[in-house]
């Protein structure tokens, strides 16, 4: 599709993203109730949403400072939830990175899971796309993603100070995470690595100042890992 | 409850950054060079790493019961997992999994 203009690469990737708002919508809602439910003012809800724009890292940050967790262990807890995003940067370098210094630095900004999965399934399909054509799809899936995400997040803190807690909001966060966990678990390796995940948590519970999830983070990314080599050496049956 | 603003406004500048930087990584500053393997291979179980570890405690020994296994909480989290597993769908395992919850609070009369 060599003909195919600038202009309409930024439109194709707008329609690519559409989809991905029935996810967006919800998660930006959910995260500006629970923020406001966990005490956050409306600034600091917005703060987390615009300027870390990371669903994940955002609601480990807010359980970990409701648990009264230090601050250093909320920091290094959700920034390790945000390693993977250092693979996507890797991703993209060979389709993105003669951009300008600015270009890479939005890209980089609004890089989130949705934007980085339809960018890189494009960009290994269309191999003809120049780099303008490429910085105009991600920047055409960005603008439906992550406007729905800055609105929703909005919409969530208004409504959130107005929410009773017999709602059990407190478990909001918990069935969000089992949600997104459960269809990551593909591999055997990805299993092992959330199993190990567990049993080490629930076994240092009683270490101090919430160190039991770096401790259990750390296990588990071993033994996914080793689990993989391991699975690896076999031959397949 | 959150109360210091100051400990938040740290937590989100640090937390902005340090995610920027992630996702800047090798798309502003390493550039074209390989990532060895084994670094790949423990990246790529980060999140399925830290997030059950996060919530294992809190899904046993919920502090919205002050510690008591729940019924309501651990069958809607079953629920979740599973519907999971089985649709490969985030948005149907939340609905499935608070409906749950919901439907357990009110026949066990965890509504105030």
């Amino acid at each position: 599709m060599s003909s195919t203009t600038a202009k309409s690469t930024y439109l194709q990737g707008f329609r690519d993203g559409l989809p991905f708002l029935l996810v967006i919508a919800p998660f930006g809602l959910l995260f500006g109730v629970v923020g406001t439910e966990a005490g956050l003012n409306i600034a600091e809800v917005m703060g987390f949403g615009v300027l870390v724009i990371a669903g994940a890292a955002q609601f480990t940050a807010v359980q970990l400072m409701v648990e009264d967790a230090p601050t250093l262990i909320v920091l290094a807890t959700s920034l390790a939830v945000n390693l993977r995003m250092a693979m996507y940067s890797a991703a993209m370098v060979p389709h993105l990175g003669k951009a300008g210094l600015w270009q890479r630095a939005l890209v980089s900004y609004s890089m989130v899971d949705q934007t980085y999965a339809l960018a890189d399934q494009k960009f290994q399909d269309e191999t003809a796309w120049t780099l303008p054509q490429k910085l105009r799809y991600f920047a055409g899936t960005v603008t439906p993603i992550c406007s729905t995400w800055y609105a929703m997040t909005y919409v969530g803190a208004k409504l959130g100070s107005s929410i009773p807690p017999e709602y059990a909001l407190d478990f909001a966060i918990p069935i969000t995470f089992l949600a997104l966990i459960a269809p990551a678990l593909r591999t055997l390796p990805h299993v092992i690595a959330a199993a190990t995940s567990v049993v080490v948590a629930l076994l240092c519970m009683n270490v101090p100042y919430s160190l039991g999830i770096i401790i259990a983070g750390i296990a588990a990314m071993i033994a996914g890992a080793q689990a993989e080599l391991m699975l690896k050496k076999e031959p397949k049956s | 409850m959150i109360s210091d603003d100051v400990k938040v406004w740290l937590i989100i500048g640090v937390l902005a950054l340090g995610t920027f930087i992630s996702r800047f990584s090798f798309l502003g500053l390493i550039g074209d060079r390989e990532l060895p393997e084994w670094i790949l291979r423990h990246l790529r179980y980060t999140a399925v790493a830290v997030l059950p570890a996060l919530i294992a405690p809190v899904v046993l020994f919920p502090p919205a019961t002050n510690g008591e296994v729940d019924p309501a909480r651990l069958s809607a989290a079953i629920v979740t997992l599973a519907v999971g597993v089985w649709t490969r769908n985030v948005l149907w395992a939340i609905v499935l999994g608070a409906a749950t919850l919901y439907g357990m609070l009110y026949l066990t009369g965890g509504f105030g």
